[in-house]
């Protein structure tokens, strides 16, 4: 048998399936997804295991030299709460694993979010308005600061959107969505590329199978 | 009163700190192509790491090649890597701390060693603050203060007003339609983990989405892509249930697990959609590529949809397919919003003051620059402004 070929008519007829949702809801749809679904679950519970588990939590209870580290007995509790969360007279000690995943995460992400959401986009804003030299320079300099300050007040919660405040908003919000429409269509352009790809995929690598080249 | 006394040990220890010095060791070798060697313990780090620099001599022969070296506690000293014959610098990493290591640098002509460079020793140590984060060490306990101002504000009863967010007005009117319509409402905390601040933050969301269907008694799906979310959603809607005094309407198996896969969640949740067909869906949280994928087909089956992200990339898409999208910060407010709690309304008045603070920040330190071209001194405003907002 030619895995080869197997390979591509797997890749070909699973990739019409999905297409199919296209028309409408349908059993090679269904089939399709039911087969991603369950195959990714399956993977990542394996990836779990061999890439998580094992090399975070079993080799540092367990090193390699001997010995045993019982600390790291503590997560290894943590986790099997997790787990007894099946038994429902034991399940409210999985809220303890819960809180310290929430606590650490958020704790975590504050001083990553301050840092990279505002101190180092204020830094970035901190230009001065000639610098480049040139007129074009100038207009620039001028909308990022005009669009950073502007922007700004648009999430300012607890003042009303009227007056100055409100035409600045305006200013804001007019600013930000031209930069999404800006990348609406730069996301847009790369995944049209992922469908050239799928599509030259089925053209010159399936079809030659049946003996059609184009 | 007591959170300033609270605060102020931590500003005397972050001052202390300041004057955290590392010792550095330096020789001078007139006789040798290798002019200056120098050893410090590396800045800012957990230890373990000495960063060493040399300048060479710029009127001598160049040699083939260098060794940098080390006197290990073996009493010898081995090579610890070939360098070029230049300026340079390099950190000798895995060290153990407390205890004093000593470098030499040997030059080699024509596969010779010649006279080695004077040696130069450090000892390593961890520090337990990263200097170059004092800057926000001060701005984030300077923002903390403003919040827990603004939290005891509230909790006196002081009126704090939050301006309108067209979204979170939507939500009440969303349950209602599915209510009406009899079908699910449709909930997904997009693709990350708890340890991710967005989905953190929807699922203070949720519990206020569930309170409204345990109030109106439509149904609540909660497809996740990640195990803890799934058991922190039906920790969240269960407590929501019970407080709203319907414990009877919680359904554990509505709030399920998908998949990890980004797509392969993508296409469960797809299928759920033109299944179950909800009539109305929430999408807040983490997105990425899946989230046209999830908006588009939630228009097809003509539900009411409302988004929220902070992921910049991915704010376009929901615009473009859902009836109401929360930008950025919208979403953390949400919670705010919907609960009108007086603590959380303080924390979001406090967010305010950060963000007149930064604006306040990038004006000065632009017009500073700005007169800086011209006026030598103002760059000094600009420069200590870029300083307490470095991020290294």
């Amino acid at each position: 048998m030619n895995w080869t070929v197997l390979g591509i008519w797997l890749g070909a007829l699973l990739s019409l399936s999905l297409y199919s949702f296209l028309y409408r809801d349908n059993p090679f749809y269904k089939f399709a997804e039911h087969l991603f679904v369950g195959m990714s679950a399956g993977y990542w519970v394996i990836y779990t295991i061999k890439n998580v588990l094992i090399p975070n939590w079993w080799d540092n209870l367990v090193p390699a030299e001997g010995g045993m580290q019982p600390i790291w007995l503590i997560p290894g509790f943590l986790g099997l709460f997790m787990i007894l969360r099946v038994v429902p007279k034991l399940s409210g000690l999985s809220r303890m694993s819960l809180s310290l995943i929430v606590g650490t995460g958020a704790g975590l992400s504050m001083t990553a979010m301050l840092q990279t959401n505002a101190l180092a986009q204020v830094n970035g804003t901190i230009i001065a308005l000639g610098q480049g030299g040139g007129w074009f320079d100038w207009v620039s300099n001028i909308i990022i600061v005009t669009g950073v300050v502007c922007g700004l007040v648009y999430f300012f919660f607890s003042k009303a959107h009227t007056g100055i405040v409100g035409r600045t908003a305006n200013v804001g919000i007019t600013i930000l969505m031209v930069a999404f429409g800006a990348s609406f269509g730069y996301t847009v352009m790369a995944r049209i590329s992922l469908l050239i790809g799928q599509t030259q995929f089925m053209l010159f690598e399936w079809l030659p199978t049946m003996g059609i080249h184009l | 009163m007591r959170k300033i006394l609270f605060v102020l040990p931590l500003l005397i220890f972050t001052g202390v700190l300041f004057a955290q010095s590392s010792g550095i060791t330096s020789d001078e070798n007139g006789d040798c192509f290798i002019q200056s060697l120098t050893a410090e313990d590396a800045r800012n780090d957990a230890g373990g790491n000495i960063d060493i620099k040399w300048m060479v001599a710029t009127d001598a022969v160049i040699p083939d090649s260098m060794i940098l070296e080390r006197f290990d506690s073996g009493g010898v000293w081995s090579p610890i890597s070939t360098i070029l014959p230049a300026n340079g610098r390099k950190t000798d990493a895995n060290l153990e701390n407390g205890q004093e290591y000593s470098y030499r640098i040997v030059p080699f002509y024509g596969g010779v060693a010649e006279t080695a460079s004077e040696t130069a020793a450090a000892i390593p140590g961890k520090q337990w603050i990263h200097t170059g984060r004092i800057g926000m060490l001060v701005i984030l306990t300077l923002i903390s203060l403003a919040v827990f101002y603004y939290i005891e504000q509230g909790k006196r009863g002081k009126d704090l007003y939050i301006r309108r967010i067209a979204g979170l007005t939507a939500v009440e009117d969303a349950v209602g339609r599915a209510t009406e319509m009899g079908r699910p409402v449709l909930y997904i905390p997009g693709i990350m983990d708890m340890d991710d601040i967005q989905t953190i933050a929807s699922m203070v969301i949720l519990s206020r989405v569930a309170m409204k269907t345990a109030e109106y008694g439509s149904s609540l799906l909660v497809p996740t892509c990640r195990s803890v979310v799934m058991s922190v959603a039906q920790e969240t809607v269960k407590e929501s249930y019970l407080q709203m005094g319907r414990p009877d309407a919680f359904h554990k198996e509505s709030i399920n697990y998908i998949t990890d896969d980004q797509f392969g969640y993508a296409a469960g949740v797809d299928g759920i959609m033109v299944r179950q067909k909800p009539a109305a869906i929430f999408m807040l949280g983490t997105f990425y590529a899946e989230s046209l994928i999830l908006a588009e087909t939630g228009r097809s089956v003509g539900a009411i949809q409302i988004a929220g992200t902070a992921m910049p990339s991915q704010i376009p898409f929901f615009i473009a397919a859902c009836d109401y999208t929360l930008i950025g910060e919208e979403l953390f407010a949400a919670s705010a919003y919907l609960s009108k709690e007086p603590k959380l309304l303080g924390s979001l008045r406090g967010q305010d003051v950060a963000k007149l603070f930064f604006m306040i920040v990038i004006v000065l330190g632009v017009l500073s620059a700005t007169i800086g071209e011209a006026w030598e001194p103002a760059t000094k405003v600009a420069d200590f402004l870029k300083t307490i907002t470095r991020v290294e």
